[in-house]
């Protein structure tokens, strides 16, 4: 119980620190004070709060548990590919966007378009899009942090109350200290998961002997020796994942986010250390979720690797619920917690509970976001500026933030699928394919609001076409795939256990591109609906 | 344009095909070379970051937002 107990008393830490955030802000705090602290964040908050709204569960427990089950290939799926694509969207786009924001008073992504391309319910359609894919995202922190309570506690705290627990806390923090509270407890957050980072590996490779005799006897064994290699995964799908890190800078709250620092000075370091904090968070991650495999000490990770093993062996003869059962008992989204537990003594154990809390937490930024956007982009646009007083609109985005916190803990109660599926195929997907959004209306004279909503429209249509097909289309076993569209005797559509193919690429890349395609045509298409003049002034 | 080329070349190089499938060698003997390779190239990737804002920083956003 004391790992429980430690992570008990950093959940009250990270409270505490929401109400001295409140304690900081205006007495009365009107809506920029709120949503965006006032846009005083200086270097240090701002890279570290930035880093962290966009570490998630799927960073950390997705890691490491895709990393059990694929090998050194997560890290170069997901690591060195964000680590090159985002800090180069923050440098060339979320510069320009905090300079906007400063200038002309935007909030969010949505009042930035709708001055753009001079249009108002077009930009209600993108607001619908974008809030619609942000709820995956906070779900999956409940479901991180509903799993990380059961692992520390042995599983004393059950996954209902795990994700309730950390749903209150993240709802209390956001509702007191707004935009000055998510940053802080982010800030405090990143540092935290930095530090124990090199401490897990130390430590569990002192409990395992180090890793040079693991390392060789996964080499020497024919189930374990491709997951140090990349020969599981197609060039194409290993290519598809460099679109991924896309969506970064289109999520809502990254992009709010950037309107945050107090200076444009400030983008200077995060755009420098972002891929430093990339790879002291990641490497860890990923090498401790392969090394897992070798950890026959540990019996909850042998249950995992003998599901797995099951699977591949018996899948095809197996039912589709078998399946399942036999997915859930190999899913390695805890395997990072039982390696730790495994290995550490127990004093760690309980610090680690608490870093890895600290990642699985990164919802606030989220919740947050999608309470200015509603506050922002309907409630105040549709209401007029007449009416539309700060004081009201921060009443009415605290009452949404303990809104979508509930809903999402709801989802997160009936949804079976893990952390790593929900995030890729339906939310960063999406998001990725808003980006040529962001590109168009910041650097092509062009484009128009009807470009902007096709893109919009093509987003949730593929996202929508994406989980119908995966509903409907059972996952086959690994290794197998199931055509499910042949044009002339090729396959344009499979569906393979990892998800859907489109020519071999993941579904963001057709998403992405057709996307940037329809924004193009459509635009040029409508040369009428350019915006006049002296609104692309304020822009080029 | 040269940062432009840079940036490009940093991303064909993300495809590394020659260590595709090999673990050999292990660097510090624990390492597989893919997954070293990948950590370099995340280093690799900060000192363009650097080059980047040293050499293009877009200073004129600063006086744009109207400070």
């Amino acid at each position: 119980m004391i790992p429980a107990a430690v992570v008990f008393l950093y959940l009250a830490a990270v409270l505490a620190i929401g109400l001295a955030a409140r304690r900081a802000a205006a007495r009365r705090p009107d809506a920029e004070d709120f949503f965006l602290a006032g846009r005083s964040l200086g270097p240090a908050v701002f890279l570290l709060s930035l880093f962290g709204a966009n570490m998630t569960a799927f960073s950390i427990l997705g890691a490491s548990g895709h990393a059990f089950a694929n090998g050194i290939v997560t890290y170069g799926l997901m690591a060195s590919s964000s680590a090159l694509v985002i800090p180069l969207t923050l440098f060339v786009i979320g510069t320009r966007l905090w300079a906007l924001g400063k200038r002309h008073g935007f909030m969010t992504p949505v009042q930035m378009f709708r001055d753009r391309w001079e249009c108002g319910h077009i930009g209600t359609a993108i607001f619908a899009v974008q809030a619609v894919l942000l709820v995956p995202y906070i779900v999956i922190a409940v479901i991180g942090g509903g799993t990380t309570l059961r692992a520390v506690s042995g599983g004393l705290v059950p996954f209902w109350l795990g994700g309730a627990v950390v749903s209150a806390v993240v709802m209390g923090y956001v509702l007191f200290g707004g935009m000055r509270g998510t940053a802080w407890v982010n800030a405090f957050q990143t540092v935290l998961f930095l530090s124990f980072g090199a401490t897990a590996v130390a430590v569990i490779a002192a409990g395992m002997g180090g890793f040079r005799q693991a390392i060789e006897s996964m080499l020497a064994s024919p189930a374990t020796a491709p997951l140090l290699t990349r020969e599981r995964v197609s060039p194409l799908y290993f290519f598809s994942y460099t679109f991924i890190p896309l969506s970064s800078i289109a999520f809502p709250h990254i992009g709010i986010f950037c309107l945050t620092a107090r200076r444009l000075e400030h983008f200077r370091r995060t755009v420098v250390l972002y891929p430093i904090c990339m790879i002291a968070i990641w490497l860890p991650s990923v090498f401790l979720g392969v090394i897992a495999n070798r950890a026959q000490e540990v019996p909850a990770i042998q249950a995992k690797v003998e599901a797995r093993a099951t699977l591949a062996t018996q899948g095809a003869s197996l039912t589709p619920e078998r399946r399942d059962v036999l997915r859930t008992a190999a899913a390695g989204d805890d395997v990072i917690l039982a390696l730790v537990q495994g290995y550490a003594p127990l004093w760690l154990t309980a610090l680690l509970g608490a870093a890895v809390m600290a990642a699985v937490m990164a919802s606030d930024s989220q919740i947050l976001a999608l309470s200015t956007m509603f506050t922002e982009d309907v409630v105040a646009f549709y209401l007029g500026a007449a009416r539309a007083r700060d004081a009201l609109l921060v009443q009415i985005g605290r009452l949404f933030v303990a809104g979508v916190t509930a809903v999402a803990y709801a989802i997160a109660l009936v949804v079976p699928q893990s952390i790593f599926d929900i995030a890729t195929q339906y939310a960063f997907a999406g998001y990725s394919a808003l980006a040529p959004l962001l590109v168009a209306a910041l650097f092509w004279k062009g484009s128009t609001r009807w470009g902007a909503l096709a893109a919009t429209v093509w987003t949730a249509a593929a996202v929508m076409a994406i989980a119908v097909l995966q509903s409907v289309v059972p996952a086959p076993p690994p290794g197998a795939a199931v055509s499910v569209l042949q044009i002339g005797g090729v396959d344009v559509v499979t569906r393979a256990a990892a998800g859907t193919l489109v020519l071999g690429f993941l579904p963001v890349v057709p998403m992405t591109i057709g996307s940037a395609l329809l924004m193009v045509i459509v635009s040029r298409s409508t040369p009428g609906a350019r915006p006049g003049a002296a609104t692309l002034a304020r822009y080029f | 344009m040269a940062a432009a080329l840079m940036a490009a070349a940093l991303y064909a190089l993300h495809q590394d095909f020659w260590f595709w499938r090999e673990a050999r060698p292990l660097v510090f003997g624990f390492m597989p070379i893919g997954l070293f390779y990948h950590a370099a190239y995340t280093l690799a990737v900060s000192a363009l970051m650097g080059m980047l804002v040293r050499r293009h920083w877009p200073a004129h956003l600063e006086s744009a937002s109207g400070e």
